[in-house]
């Protein structure tokens, strides 16, 4: 015990032997996500969220949807059936902050993208009880009327290409443009498409001409697991 | 057993001139408050749960905005202020020595913290959070309590240097984890680059499963520092105070702190067991969580057997009643975890209401009964009174809360296994036999249940604030209560 009473009768001691104790665990478990290759897999198809979508994920984010949905399948039979192909690392290697969540208190929705139509949302998020009658969700009337506020997208796509998202100066030069286009059904989409494969386009909450939240919140919800695409992979290995 | 300093040895030493009351005094009375809210907003959203009509429909009612101010008003807000209170007093006596950086410093403290809690609070109504959860304040509340905190540090490690006795107590070394371990978690998870320096959002630096496993190592060591190192400093204090006996094993207390502290920051990977979290880091989480029962029940052990000839006074002192069931509940939830921690078990009881129940097991019955078992403890020393109003209102306190507990947990036991039952069953063609609806359907009963439990603990927490508030105000006593026998019914 002489070790312990220096540490016990010297404070600078006991601090330095604390934060020694501390700090080992979490490097030995963090550092190497960032070393190993093999962590994030290498797959086809994921991308960097269009304006909208990303717009669409920050009011995710704002209504604390995580606290009740995860976004993370796990590799169990029913969960195949239920969701789809067990989440990938490299689905989320893009999402400043994850979006994984903890608990179901309702579905997972990392493989929601396409399972519903946006007319289906619009009505569900409006009164989810007059689409399922036992659903304790919350409504979300209020996104139908409340005009998007993303006129500073450009600096949102920056500020995540700081932390390391690949928006290229095109995308970051027509965000706003590729905002207001994904949701118009008269606009041209070719360029938009180009950048952003896969993302859905058109009026999602059904009222074109208006920008709404319900739009950006559906464009994100529709993209949700649709940019791997699974056909090629099988199920895969799994555990239960 | 090793010959010891002891809190009932360095206590015995006259009350100093120049101790810092007064914030002592104004945390006890801010974990009361934040208490009622905690508990009142977490009745809210059980209730929401059962009756979804609840949510209004309006942005700022909703269970999604609701919830983090009921996490972070427990946690933070009611949890953090008692460790202040708690921390702020203890320091003191077990080093002789006033506060460090005298008044304005800690008034800094405790201003700096409460407007920490509101921003915190105020954010999350109006949806401004960065969604990690307990650590959702956006980068400028962050900021900000990096300087609160940093500051509360400066004070600590400044009054533990000066300190006129030889040994640092044991109290001390956890609450000084608790302080330098949060720090380290908190900077390092909540590392953003804001939008603009005008705006509230920012984008966190980590992404993915990167993201995933810092923010679990935060979130699984809030609970292991903020609401297990620094309550043990609590009990390694008003335990032994409260029964005039020192801490039963010395050694024990040396073994259990350095164990706990180092096995603790491993466990977080067992949040994220079958997730694309790599097989390796997950099994790491798995066996450091069970490893993590040793040093749990070492701390428990050596709580429970401080009692050791002096049990008789569980029937006489229902404010060492709150102090033991703690420890208890401290034993259980620390059993629960490791046991959830195993994979096979995670894989039914994760994303269900079970993780909830275990949850709530360590909140009410570890950290709020223990901080009950203080606040009972503090006031009547603080506002220099003989004894608490009325011990008869403790007790009712102590049963109604206890059986709201038992509500809880077991509602949230028998709600999550069903749950994960019914999300794996398959009927006899070997089609998955329930929607997901049809299992949350089937939760309603438990979760009328859960929000009666919830509602007889927030009673409990009442009747506790009227007993606290007449005591303050009673008549000054002519010999304050020193903290040896049991307070007497006023």
């Amino acid at each position: 015990m002489s070790l312990h009473q220096k540490a016990e009768k010297n404070l600078w001691w006991l601090i330095a032997l604390t934060l020694i104790t501390v700090s080992i665990g979490g490097l030995v478990e963090i550092i190497p996500l960032y070393t190993i290759g093999s962590t994030i897999e290498k797959v086809k198809g994921v991308r960097p969220y269009t304006p909208l979508e990303l717009a669409g994920r920050n009011i995710y984010i704002r209504e604390g949807c995580y606290v009740c949905h995860s976004q993370q399948v796990r590799p169990f039979r029913d969960e195949a059936e239920r969701y789809g192909h067990y989440s990938l690392a490299a689905e989320s290697m893009y999402d400043h902050p994850f979006q994984w969540g903890s608990k179901r208190t309702g579905p997972d929705l990392a493989r929601v993208g396409g399972k519903y139509s946006n007319a289906w949302h619009v009505t569900h998020f409006i009164n989810p009880r007059s689409v399922v009658p036992e659903s304790i969700m919350p409504a979300y009337s209020f996104l139908a009327t409340r005009k998007l506020k993303f006129s500073d997208a450009a600096a949102h796509l920056r500020a995540n290409r700081t932390v390391g998202v690949p928006y290229t100066d095109a995308m970051i030069k027509n965000a706003l443009k590729d905002l207001a286009d994904q949701a118009n059904p008269e606009a041209d989409h070719e360029a938009l498409l180009k950048r952003y494969p896969k993302a859905a386009v058109g009026s999602f909450d059904g009222k074109p001409g208006v920008l709404t939240e319900m739009d950006a919140l559906i464009a994100y919800l529709q993209i949700l697991g649709r940019m791997v695409d699974f056909t090629k992979y099988g199920t895969g290995q799994l555990q239960q | 057993m090793a010959e010891a300093p002891s809190a009932a040895g360095a206590a015995s030493h006259s009350e100093h001139p120049e101790y810092n009351e007064k914030v002592v005094r104004q945390f006890v009375i801010a974990t009361t408050f934040w208490g009622i809210a905690a508990f009142l907003v977490g009745v809210v959203i059980a209730l929401q749960l059962a009756f979804p009509i609840l949510n209004l429909d309006l942005p700022w009612t909703s269970f999604g905005r609701l919830r983090p101010v009921h996490t972070s008003a427990a946690i933070f807000a009611f949890g953090g202020c008692a460790l202040f209170a708690c921390s702020l007093y203890v320091v003191q006596r077990t080093c002789r020595a006033p506060l460090f950086g005298g008044r304005a410093l800690a008034a800094f403290v405790f201003w700096g913290y409460q407007l920490f809690i509101v921003m915190a609070a105020v954010g999350y109504i109006f949806g401004i959070t960065q969604s990690k959860e307990y650590a959702e304040p956006e980068w400028f509340v962050d900021l900000w309590l990096t300087i609160v905190w940093v500051v509360y540090l400066v004070i600590y490690v400044g009054t533990v240097a000066k300190r006129k006795e030889p040994h640092i107590y044991v109290a001390n070394w956890f609450f000084l984890a608790f302080i330098i371990t949060v720090a380290m978690l908190h900077v390092v998870n909540n590392l953003a680059v804001p939008v603009s320096w005008t705006g509230a959002k920012s984008y966190i630096v980590w992404s993915g499963v990167q993201d995933a496993l810092t923010q679990w190592w935060y979130a699984h060591n809030a609970v292991g520092f903020f609401l297990t190192a620094g309550f043990l400093g609590i009990m390694y204090y008003i335990l032994p105070k409260q029964i005039n006996r020192p801490i039963y094993s010395y050694r024990l207390s040396v073994v259990h702190f350095w164990s706990l502290i180092f096995l603790y920051i491993w466990a977080g990977p067992h949040h994220l067991h079958y997730t694309a979290l790599p097989d390796w880091a997950q099994t790491l989480g798995m066996t450091f969580s069970v490893m993590l029962w040793m040093p749990s029940w070492g701390g428990m052990i050596n709580g429970l057997m401080t009692l050791a000839g002096a049990w008789d006074k569980l029937r006489t002192d229902p404010v060492l009643r709150f102090i033991v069931a703690a420890v208890g509940f401290y034993g259980m939830s620390t059993f629960e975890g490791p046991v959830m921690s195993i994979k096979p078990v995670n894989a039914l009881s994760h994303y269900t209401d079970w993780g909830i129940g275990h949850v709530h097991s360590g909140a009410l019955g570890w950290v709020a009964f223990i901080s009950f078992g203080a606040l009972y403890f503090l006031v009547p020393r603080l506002w220099k009174r003989e004894g608490l109003y009325s011990l008869k209102l403790v007790e009712y306190h102590f049963w109604i809360s206890t059986i709201g507990i038992v509500l809880y947990i077991t509602s949230m036991w028998v709600s999550g296994v069903t749950q994960g039952l019914m999300w794996r069953a398959y009927d006899k063609l070997g089609f998955l036999q329930y929607s997901f609806v049809e299992t949350v359907e089937a939760m309603h009963p438990y979760y009328v249940i859960r929000a009666a439990g919830g509602i007889l603990f927030l009673i409990g927490a009442l009747i506790m604030v009227v007993n606290l508030v007449k005591t303050a105000r009673g008549h000054a006593a002519a010999a304050p209560v020193t903290g040896t026998a049991p307070a007497t019914a006023g």
